[in-house]
C-alpha cells in the first residue's frame, strides 16, 4: 500500500467545490426562514439619546439590548467581557451594532428605516495618542543598556505597517434555527466551540442546548476567528424571539465596514552592532492598534512581540509591546497574527543595518541567522529543526539574488529579501490551557475522524485523513471526515495558529496508534463486526522538557517554528510610482509536508496574500470607518497583480507535529512584504511603510532627491 | 420568460429586473453559483451567457431571453477542467471556484499562460496565488 503521507492524494472536497455541489451558508434555506439586518452605528463614539423605528413594524421582529437575558449577558465571551451584543447606551466605534430587524421579505427589511440620536463624544482615532492600554508586554534577555553603549554603531527606525482586510470571498454569514428548546446555528467559520461558548453565555443555555454547525466555508485567514461569535449571538437573538430561523449574511460592504482586521502597528528599532555586523543589543517597542474592544488584541500582540527580533541571535533584547484603544471596529485574527507586521519592521530595519555597515544583506543574515543551540528572545534554545540558515543560502541561490543585485543596480528593477519564522501552534502555555481533544472511530468501511478543526480551504480534511491512515495502515479512501458540529465532535480548539496539522494532527495520530493496538490484526470493519463499536478520543499531552513562564515571558513560547526565506523581483514605474511585482521565490521549510499539493497552495496563497498587503490593499480610514469598503476601491491581487512565484519545500522534521510535521498556514505571509519593500529599497527609495502605494513611493522620492 | 438553462429549454417567472444571480439560486435551486461582492468585481458569480462569461449578479433576468445560460451544473461532473482543478487543489476554499472554472471554460482549448492570466484576471481568489489554477488550466 502507497503511503498517503508525503502525496498529493485527492482532497476529499475536491469534487463537491468544483461542481457547486458543497453547500456554503448561503445555499442553505429553512422552512419559515426570515433574513435578518443589523442596525449600526454611524459615528464613532457618543450617547444613544434615542433609537425611532420609521416604519410599519408589522411582519418585523426587532431586538435590541433589553432582549438579552440579563445586562451580564451582553457581551462577547472572549478574553475580556467589554464587548456588547448590541449597545445599549453608548457607542465606541463605527459600525457598532444597536438594533436588530427580521423579516421575511428581503426587500422590505432592506428599506426598513431606523432613525438613531446621538450625543457626540470626542473619538480618539490615533493609536500613539491612546491612553486606554488593553495589554503590555515585556521581554527582557541580557542587559541591553551596556550592549548598546558597547555597540560600534547604533541605528534607530520607525516603521508602519497598515490594517488589511481579510477578503475571504465567502463573506460572514450564519443561519440560527430555533429547535429542542435551544438554538442550532450553521455558520462559516474557523472555531465551533468558541461560538457555541459565545451562545451558552449570552442565553444562558446549558451545553447541550447550543449546537454549531460549521458549514463549507468560503476562506477564513482569520476573519471567520472570533468575529462570528458577535453574528451567531445576534442571529440567535432574532431566532429567539421570532420563533423562526433566521439567515444573516452580509454583504461585500457590511462586511468590510463592520468585521474586523489586521492590527495596524508602529514599530520602533533601536539596533546595536559591530563593525562586522554581528547584531549586539537590539530594543525594540511594538504599539498596535487594538480597536474598540479587546477581542484577541492581548494576543496577536503577544505573538507579535515574540517575533518581533526575527530569527536572530542576539544576547541582548528588550521588547515592549502595547495594544491601545482607539474609537474603530475591533481590529483582530489575520493570518499571522501580529507576527507579519512586527517581521515587516525587523527585515526592513535589517536591509538598513546592511546599508548602515556597507555589508551585503545576505551577509549579514548569514552572521546573525538563529543555529541550533543558540537562544530566541525569550530565552528558548533551538532545537536541530532550526533551519534559518538553510532557508536563506536556498532563497539565495534559487533566485540567483547575488548576480541579479548586481545586475539590477542602477535600472528600474529591484530585489530584496526577507528571512522569517513562524511558531506552530498556540503561544506559551495556551495549548495547555485548550486541552484540545480529537475521537477517531471504527466504522464498517473503515474509521471516521471526529474534531473541530474546520475545512476552509487549507485542506484540514484532507490532511487529518491521511495522518491516520498511515498511522492505522489503511488506505486514505477508508478514512472519513465529519463536518464540525458541537453535537458530534469534540472542542479539537480553534482553527488558527497554524495548529491544524501539528497540534491536532499529532492528536489524531496518537488515537489512530492506539487503535491500531486494539485491531490487533483486525481491520476497522472486521473488529466492528466482531466486537461491536471502538471509538478513541485522546487529548493534547504537553511534551514534557517544553516550559513557558506567562509572567516573565520567558521560555519555550512554541514547540515548532517553521522557517522561511523570500526573494522579490519589482519593476518600478517611473511616470506612476507603481510597483509592479515580477517575481517572488518563497523557500520554507516545515518540518514535513504531508499532502505537497496542498502545502504548495498555502504558501503560494499566502505570499500573494503578503503581496497585496505590502503593495495594493489600502484600507482607508476617515472618521473612525473605513471608507473604500468595496472591492472596487480595496483593491486585492488578480491574477495581473500577483506575481509568478517559485516555491521550494525544505523537510526538517519535529518530533511535535505528525510524521514531523510544523505549521505552514501563517508563515508565508510573514516574508513578502519586507521582501519587497526592501526591493523598493534597491531601487534607491527608503520606504518605512505599508502599503507601499504610489503616494508613499513618491513622497520617498521627493526626500531622497 | 423562456431561456435554455444547462441545455435545457426552461420558463421562469421572475422579476425582468432580478439578478441572473437571484433567478438562478433562488428560482431554479442553482446554488453552484456564488455571491462574493455584488457589483461585479470578484467575479464568484460568473456564468456564460451564449458562450461568453458575464457576472450574473450585474445581468437583470430580462437580459438573457432567448440565450443560453450555462452554470457549473452544466458541466456535470467530469469535465477536464473540473477533474484538473480538483487533482491540482485549484479549488481550495470553492467559493470562486464555479466562476474561475467557467472564466476558464470561455478560454477555449490550450490557452497559453498569458492568455490566462489576462482572461482569469475578473475572477479574484484569495487561497491560491492563482498558482495552482494556471496548473490546472495549462492541464484540463
Amino acid at each position: 500500500m502507497t503511503p498517503a503521507v508525503g502525496h498529493s492524494v485527492p482532497r476529499k472536497d475536491g469534487l463537491p467545490k468544483t461542481t457547486g455541489a458543497a453547500r456554503y451558508v448561503d445555499d442553505l434555506r429553512f422552512p419559515g426562514m426570515l433574513y435578518g439586518r443589523t442596525i449600526r452605528s454611524t459615528l464613532p463614539r457618543g450617547r444613544i439619546r434615542s433609537v425611532h423605528l420609521d416604519f410599519d413594524p408589522a411582519g418585523f421582529t426587532v431586538v435590541d439590548h433589553r432582549d438579552i437575558p440579563g445586562p451580564r449577558c451582553n457581551f462577547v465571551a472572549l478574553i475580556e467581557d467589554d464587548q456588547p451584543f448590541l449597545a445599549s447606551d453608548r457607542v465606541n466605534h463605527l459600525a457598532e451594532p444597536i438594533l436588530l430587524l427580521a423579516h421575511e421579505d428581503r426587500e422590505r427589511l432592506m428599506e426598513a428605516r431606523v432613525h438613531v440620536e446621538y450625543e457626540p463624544e470626542e473619538p480618539v482615532l490615533d493609536p500613539e495618542r491612546s491612553t486606554t492600554v488593553f495589554k503590555e508586554i515585556r521581554i527582557r534577555k541580557g542587559d541591553v543598556d551596556a550592549a548598546m553603549a558597547g555597540a560600534d554603531l547604533v541605528l534607530e527606525g520607525t516603521y508602519r505597517t497598515g490594517h488589511q482586510e481579510h477578503v475571504y470571498i465567502e463573506t460572514n454569514g450564519v443561519i440560527a434555527v430555533p429547535e429542542n428548546g435551544g438554538i442550532t446555528l450553521y455558520g462559516s467559520l474557523q472555531c465551533p466551540y468558541y461560538v457555541h461558548k459565545a451562545l451558552r453565555a449570552l442565553l444562558q443555555l446549558p451545553e447541550n442546548r447550543v449546537r454549531v454547525v460549521q458549514t463549507e466555508t468560503g476562506g477564513g485567514f482569520g476573519g471567520k476567528e472570533e468575529y462570528p461569535n458577535i453574528l451567531a449571538g445576534h442571529a440567535a437573538l432574532l431566532a429567539r424571539k421570532s420563533g423562526r430561523p433566521v439567515k444573516m449574511v452580509y454583504d461585500r460592504t457590511e462586511d468590510m465596514l463592520a468585521t474586523t482586521k489586521r492590527h495596524p502597528s508602529v514599530i520602533r528599532h533601536r539596533t546595536g552592532v559591530t563593525r562586522d555586523g554581528r547584531l549586539v543589543a537590539m530594543e525594540i517597542d511594538v504599539l498596535m492598534d487594538g480597536g474598540a474592544y479587546v477581542t484577541l488584541s492581548p494576543v496577536v500582540l503577544s505573538r507579535g512581540c515574540i517575533h518581533a527580533a526575527g530569527p536572530y541571535r542576539c544576547d541582548h533584547v528588550r521588547i515592549d509591546g502595547r495594544a491601545v484603544m482607539t474609537h474603530t471596529p475591533p481590529n483582530g485574527a489575520f493570518r499571522g497574527f501580529g507576527a507579519p507586521q512586527t517581521q515587516f519592521a525587523m527585515e526592513v530595519h535589517m536591509d538598513r543595518v546592511a546599508e548602515a555597515l556597507a555589508i551585503d544583506p545576505v551577509t549579514l543574515r548569514e552572521i546573525n541567522a538563529l543555529r541550533p543551540g543558540d537562544t530566541s528572545a525569550t530565552g528558548q534554545t533551538m532545537g536541530a529543526d532550526c533551519s534559518a540558515r538553510e532557508a536563506l543560502r536556498a532563497a539565495v541561490e534559487r533566485s540567483d539574488y547575488r548576480r541579479k543585485r548586481l545586475e539590477y543596480a542602477g535600472t528600474n528593477r529591484g530585489i530584496g529579501l526577507s528571512l522569517f519564522f513562524h511558531g506552530s501552534g498556540f503561544t506559551g502555555s495556551g495549548e495547555v490551557y485548550l486541552a484540545s481533544r480529537a475521537t477517531l472511530e471504527a466504522t464498517e468501511s473503515g474509521v471516521r475522524i471526529r474534531v473541530a478543526s474546520v475545512e476552509m480551504g487549507q485542506g484540514t480534511r484532507t490532511m487529518h485523513a491521511q495522518i491516520v491512515a498511515d498511522a492505522l495502515g489503511i488506505p486514505y479512501e477508508q478514512v472519513e471526515v465529519v463536518q464540525p458540529d458541537t453535537a458530534q465532535v469534540p472542542d479539537s480548539g480553534p482553527t488558527v495558529a497554524s495548529r491544524t496539522c501539528m497540534v491536532v494532527g499529532k492528536i489524531l495520530q496518537r488515537c489512530a496508534e492506539e487503535m491500531r493496538e486494539r485491531l490487533g490484526d483486525l481491520t476497522p470493519g472486521e473488529y466492528v463486526r466482531q466486537h461491536g463499536p471502538l471509538e478513541i478520543t485522546r487529548q493534547f499531552e504537553k511534551p514534557e522538557e517544553i516550559s513557558w513562564d506567562d509572567t516573565e515571558y520567558r521560555g519555550d513560547a512554541y514547540a515548532a517554528y517553521g522557517w522561511g526565506c523570500d526573494v522579490a523581483e519589482v519593476e518600478l514605474d517611473p511616470v506612476t510610482y507603481e510597483v509592479r511585482p515580477l517575481h517572488l521565490t518563497v523557500v520554507h521549510e516545515i518540518g514535513k509536508a504531508i499532502h505537497p499539493a496542498m502545502v504548495r497552495g498555502q504558501i503560494e496563497g499566502g505570499s500573494a496574500q503578503g503581496v497585496g498587503w505590502a503593495l495594493n490593499e489600502h484600507v482607508v480610514m476617515r472618521g473612525g470607518g473605513m471608507v473604500n469598503p468595496t472591492l472596487t476601491d480595496y483593491t486585492i491581487p488578480t491574477t495581473l497583480d500577483t506575481p509568478r512565484m517559485e516555491v521550494v519545500v525544505l523537510e526538517n522534521p519535529t518530533g511535535y507535529g505528525p510524521f514531523g510535521a510544523k505549521g505552514v498556514g501563517e508563515m508565508p505571509i510573514d516574508g513578502p512584504a519586507p521582501a519587497v519593500v526592501n526591493a523598493i529599497r534597491h531601487l534607491g527609495l527608503d520606504v518605512r511603510e505599508i502599503p507601499a502605494v504610489p503616494e508613499i513611493l513618491m513622497e520617498a522620492a521627493c526626500a531622497s532627491r | 420568460m423562456r431561456f435554455t438553462l444547462n441545455g435545457t429549454e426552461t420558463e421562469v417567472r421572475a422579476h425582468p429586473l432580478k439578478r441572473l444571480l437571484d433567478v438562478l439560486r433562488e428560482e431554479c435551486g442553482l446554488t453552484g453559483t456564488k455571491e462574493g461582492c455584488g457589483e461585479g468585481e470578484c467575479g464568484a458569480c460568473t456564468v456564460l451567457v451564449d458562450g461568453s462569461p458575464v457576472v450574473s449578479c450585474l445581468v437583470p433576468f430580462a437580459q438573457v431571453r432567448g440565450a443560453a445560460v450555462v452554470t457549473i451544473e452544466g458541466l456535470g461532473g467530469d469535465h477536464p477542467l473540473q477533474r484538473a482543478f480538483a487533482h491540482h487543489s485549484g479549488a481550495q476554499c470553492g467559493i470562486c471556484t464555479p466562476g474561475m472554472i467557467l472564466a476558464a471554460v470561455a478560454l477555449g482549448p490550450n490557452p497559453p499562460l498569458e492568455e490566462i492570466r489576462v482572461g482569469l484576471a475578473g475572477n479574484l481568489c484569495r487561497c491560491t496565488g492563482y498558482e495552482a489554477i494556471y496548473r490546472a488550466v495549462r492541464d484540463a
